[in-house]
């Protein structure tokens, strides 16, 4: 009987995975938790693209302040040390490769480590790319944090991304509720696991080949 | 003596132009100029080109302006939000053109028109629809895709204090596109909360020099609404 990892004990095993005095993107979603996952006394400095370094968490209720805002347009906090700075600047700190990680939502993650996760390529669908394209090659290492398989039981790991392609050979590192992988010039390498998953049932629902 | 403090907004937008290109300020509904674009709305200024990270929030300022059918093309980032009806409704009628840019994109775009550059090479977007027929080259051992300046005619930007110089500070994550944008347009128009006499803002502290501000508004100080965050 597999025991799939809930959201926050997939948030747990990203933030267990940045190391002391990294600078880290969280992208919208589901990586936003992995927020809550940082003890306090650690120095991680959280990075927001709309202009925040040193975000500290949510405001406690009624303290909200809405020019003070992370990404997903949510209000937050500024840790002492914290700093702002303008939308070039801070896109600069992606671009010129400053960031230590970033870690994004998916649809889908090939086994070449190409992301897809901006649109759903639909005829009806209004397509939205905020920062994504950035951050994808701009930050020293890219994870992804998703569900593995999608709501239909259908892989989110592909041997080819079908949905729009976010950045080409990016991603280095997939969270999953199952697993967590690294994606290597051998293949994509499987690091953990569930509990009470074996092998051939991860490699069952992964539509690419995994390396034990 | 230069004196760029302009009494209302009304009187700070008057000369925005049918078909102008005009760069709005904010991310989300922080920095959003809401004052100067609800006295656009009023001014009736149409076929306009807006640049902004979103395609508006709720039923006000942008979004009204794309309502009201005044908007023909926007450039943005990330229109699809909870609360922009208003640009899902003229889009899906194909009433509104959209030129989606990566958000990094966007913003050095709007930096390399301020700052004289003719283009520049990014390795952003590379292989994706949104780099489609743009050229590439290797540099740096990366394929990297070219980008062009974005000019504008109008900047409406929201700022914390100003002077008469049109010296700018901001208030946190409401910096956010104003400092760019003051710089890529013909002529910037800043609201802000006080106006100070020279001297009064720290030197040290002032992120937007004046020599990229034509027009200050002072505007009445009310708190920034949210909007835009998924429920």
């Amino acid at each position: 009987m597999t025991t799939k990892w809930t959201r926050d004990q997939m948030a747990a095993r990203v933030a267990a995975g940045i190391g002391e005095g990294m600078v880290v993107n969280l992208g919208i979603g589901l990586p936003t938790l992995v927020a809550n996952h940082i003890a306090p006394e650690r120095d991680v400095i959280l990075h927001s693209e709309n202009g925040v370094l040193g975000m500290g968490p949510a405001p406690t209720a009624g303290q909200e302040d809405y020019d003070l805002i992370n990404a997903g347009k949510q209000p937050v906090t500024l840790l002492p040390g914290g700093v702002f700075f303008h939308h070039a600047d801070s896109f600069a700190m992606m671009r010129g490769g400053h960031l230590d990680v970033c870690v994004l939502g998916a649809f889908q993650v090939a086994a070449n480590g190409d992301l897809a996760n901006w649109h759903t390529g639909q005829a009806d669908a209004i397509p939205a790319v905020g920062g994504a394209m950035d951050l994808a090659i701009g930050a020293r290492k890219t994870w992804v944090m998703m569900e593995h398989t999608t709501k239909g039981g259908e892989p989110k790991i592909v041997p080819r991304c079908t949905y729009p392609l976010t950045g080409l050979r990016c991603v280095s590192r997939v969270y999953t509720d199952l697993a967590v992988l690294d994606i290597t010039p051998s293949g994509m390498v499987v690091r953990e696991m569930a509990e009470g998953l074996d092998f051939a049932a991860l490699q069952a629902c992964t539509g690419a080949p995994l390396i034990r | 003596m230069v004196d760029k403090i302009v009494a209302t907004c009304a009187a700070a937008v008057a000369d925005v132009h049918d078909g102008a290109t005009v760069m709005i300020g904010g991310f989300g509904t922080a920095g959003l100029p809401n004052e100067l674009t609800e006295a656009l709305i009023a001014q009736g200024a149409r076929e306009l080109t807006v640049v902004n990270n979103n395609a508006g929030n709720g039923d006000t300022g942008l979004a009204a302006l794309i309502g009201a059918g005044r908007v023909r093309k926007i450039i943005c980032s990330f229109p699809r939000q909870t609360d922009s009806h208003h640009f899902d409704r003229a889009y899906r009628a194909g009433r509104i053109e959209l030129e989606l840019v990566p958000q990094g994109n966007l913003a050095e775009r709007i930096r390399a028109a301020g700052a004289g550059i003719g283009g520049f090479f990014t390795p952003t977007g590379y292989g994706t629809d949104l780099a489609k027929g743009k050229e590439v080259r290797q540099l740096d051992g990366r394929m990297q895709v070219f980008e062009t300046p974005i000019h504008a005619d109008f900047a409406f930007i929201k700022a914390e204090r100003g002077d008469r110089w049109g010296n700018l500070t901001y208030r946190m994550t409401a910096r956010n596109f104003g400092p760019v944008m003051a710089t890529a347009a013909k002529v910037t128009i800043a609201t802000v909360f006080e106006v100070v006499a020279l001297g009064e803002l720290d030197p040290e502290a002032v992120v937007t020099p004046g020599i990229f501000v034509q027009r200050v508004v002072k505007i009445a100080r009310s708190a920034t609404i949210g909007g835009g965050a998924r429920a």
